[in-house]
């Protein structure tokens, strides 16, 4: 990470050498592979005009498409906050027969084909599943309505929270903690006031990057979504439903939407940290 | 992606790439074979024939953006205009091959459970009260924007039959679909595996493949007495072949699915064959139908301008506050 030093953030001031061609190769390096795509993409939406553009988005399936993929991802990633947060702390903070094999499960949702993920997760919330059988007398249905969605969401988000969390938890002081504790400190206090602000950037971006992952994912959501129009469609499908039609500008239209939309809550999540490390340092 | 291939091998420079659609592969396996045993008995220089697989309008983007197919064999003809009017292919593709460039056809049936306990024979059985109807979204399947016009014919012919009682007739159709999955081999998975739905719009190859591979024990296969001609249609891909050099040979490929061992190989991969004396030999296996075809719609791109584009009838369904 760059850190910005005062007004001259173009001078090296950088005890170390080789500011202008890491800079360089940085920024060639980010066009080549994110910027370039991207801008691409940016251009293609205004074919056929502004008003065709505004009416993409604004169309109430478009509307709901990007509201179930927006709130889901949102609602995944916060399960994801505390119940990632909850598996990272076990996984440092105890020891148990096992433990070196939970912590290699944790990534298998990054191994895994998201297809396959989704036809697992199917399977098993389907109402003929293990589980969507268990659920379905008491009236509970998840596979093809929207909980299935913000649960594939949360399969694939899960690794991040986990992996962001982890290093920081094990390089924590655990005499910071013992202090609190024989100065008073309930163990809920320790965890409030001398724990959690210290994971909290770390946190902060573990959710980000879970909230990314499920707003763009489609291949393992598609499977248990149910797909129907204003309820459990995902925006990412009505992209592949444009393209089944030939038309590329109305897919790239609600591509940049959720383009824009994406970064701006990342730039959010990003400046929030950022705000967060100040006040720790 | 370009066409350059100054790092392959020269076999692999002149294999022929055979661009289809998903339910096609193992057709296309055993076909491949015996024209190759063909070719090469008639004194061809020996060659490899690729294959490629996808939704069907999936690689007709794949062939449009770049994607060096020699023949493309799909399952609408518009995906193949869509190829064509980029330039690609040209415009009379479908006079250049007899019955409408399509050697072999198809036809939608419907797939219930075992013993069909709702009773499902007919189109309108299908809104019987209590009757799940599974089908993919005819916005991202071919197969399923045949059901769709299928039902819609159905609903044409009957007595008394208007537009506005076959809009009426597919509007509670689709309402009657739990899950709208983007294909037709999901849909099948949704029915056959996951248990969901009573009856299962599909392509006739489909419903066999299911029956016999997914379930014997568990679906029957209904044939209505009247469904929709659906004809998969073949082409060469001009541009490519004339950069290529492989027209003879790509003309060759498509030419001979309309003899006789061709035929007889898609009969046995549940593809209705073309050759009336071949189809003679299968009338066990595709009972007769009255079917309905794409020209009383108007063709495809009527069909599709009106039913399946955005705005069309098929978005109509979907509005909302009309909640299936």
């Amino acid at each position: 990470m760059i850190r910005q030093a005062g007004p001259s953030v173009w001078k090296a001031h950088s005890p170390l050498p080789g500011f202008s061609l890491s800079l360089g190769f940085t920024l060639a390096y980010l066009s080549l592979f994110v910027l370039i795509p991207l801008a691409a993409l940016a251009i293609r939406p205004w074919e056929n005009g502004l008003d065709s553009v505004i009416t993409a988005v604004v169309s109430p399936r478009a509307q709901a498409a990007l509201r179930l993929s927006f709130i889901a991802a949102a609602v995944a990633a916060v399960v994801n906050a505390v119940m990632g947060g909850l598996l990272a702390w076990v996984l440092t903070r105890y020891d148990f027969p096992g433990k070196r094999l939970a912590d290699a499960v944790i990534d298998l949702p990054f191994a895994l084909p998201t297809a396959v993920a989704g036809i697992a997760l199917t399977a098993l919330y389907a109402q003929n599943g293990p589980i969507g059988g268990l659920l379905a007398p008491l009236g509970i249905k998840i596979a093809y309505t929207p909980i299935g969605v913000v649960v594939a969401m949360i399969f694939v988000g899960l690794p991040f929270v986990v992996r962001s969390i982890q290093p920081v938890l094990q390089d924590l002081d655990q005499e910071v903690e013992a202090a609190a504790e024989t100065l008073g400190a309930s163990p809920f206090q320790t965890a409030i006031r001398i724990t959690l602000p210290a994971l909290l950037p770390a946190l902060l971006s573990g959710v980000g990057l879970a909230f990314a992952r499920g707003v763009g994912e489609y291949g393992s959501v598609i499977f248990i979504a149910g797909n129907m129009p204003l309820r459990s469609e995902i925006a990412p499908l009505l992209i592949v439903t444009q393209l089944e039609q030939f038309n590329y500008a109305g897919a790239a239209t609600i591509g940049l939407a959720m383009l824009c939309l994406s970064f701006l809550i990342l730039l959010s999540f990003n400046g929030l940290q950022t705000a967060l490390a100040r006040r720790g340092a | 992606m370009t066409l350059g291939g100054c790092a392959r091998s020269k076999g692999a420079e002149t294999a022929l790439l055979n661009v289809s659609y998903d339910p096609t592969r193992e057709f296309y396996r055993a076909y491949n074979e015996a024209f190759l045993a063909r070719w090469r008995a008639g004194g061809g220089a020996p060659f490899a024939v690729e294959q490629s697989h996808g939704g069907s309008g999936k690689q007709a983007r794949a062939v449009i953006d770049g994607l060096p197919g020699d023949v493309v064999t799909l399952a609408l003809a518009s995906d193949i205009d869509e190829i064509a009017a980029r330039g690609l292919i040209a415009a009379d593709w479908q006079t250049r091959l007899p019955n409408n460039a399509s050697p072999y056809t198809s036809t939608i049936v419907f797939l219930v459970r075992k013993g069909n306990p709702k009773g499902i024979r007919d189109w309108p059985d299908l809104l019987k009260p209590g009757v799940e109807v599974i089908t993919p979204n005819p916005k991202t399947s071919g197969g399923a924007r045949w059901n769709y016009l299928a039902a819609w014919a159905d609903a044409l012919r009957r007595p008394g039959g208007t537009e506005q009682s076959a809009q009426a007739f597919v509007s509670d159709l689709f309402r009657r679909v739990p899950v709208l999955d983007t294909g037709a081999r999901g849909s099948t998975t949704t029915f056959v595996q996951r248990g969901i739905g009573d009856v299962l719009l599909a392509w006739e190859n489909e419903a066999f493949l299911a029956a016999r591979e997914l379930g014997p024990d568990q679906v029957d296969i209904v044939t209505p007495p009247f469904s929709i001609l659906a004809e998969p249609p073949v082409a060469v891909v001009d541009k490519v072949v004339d950069h290529k050099g492989t027209r003879d040979r790509a003309q060759a490929y498509l030419a001979q699915l309309y003899d006789e061992p061709a035929q007889v190989l898609a009969a046995e991969h549940y593809y209705r064959p073309r050759d009336p004396a071949v189809a003679a030999r299968f009338i066990d296996r595709f009972p007769h139908l009255t079917l309905a075809d794409i020209s009383d719609f108007g063709g495809w791109s009527a069909a599709q301008k009106r039913h399946f584009a955005d705005g069309g009838v098929f978005d109509q369904i979907y509005q909302p506050g009309r909640r299936p």
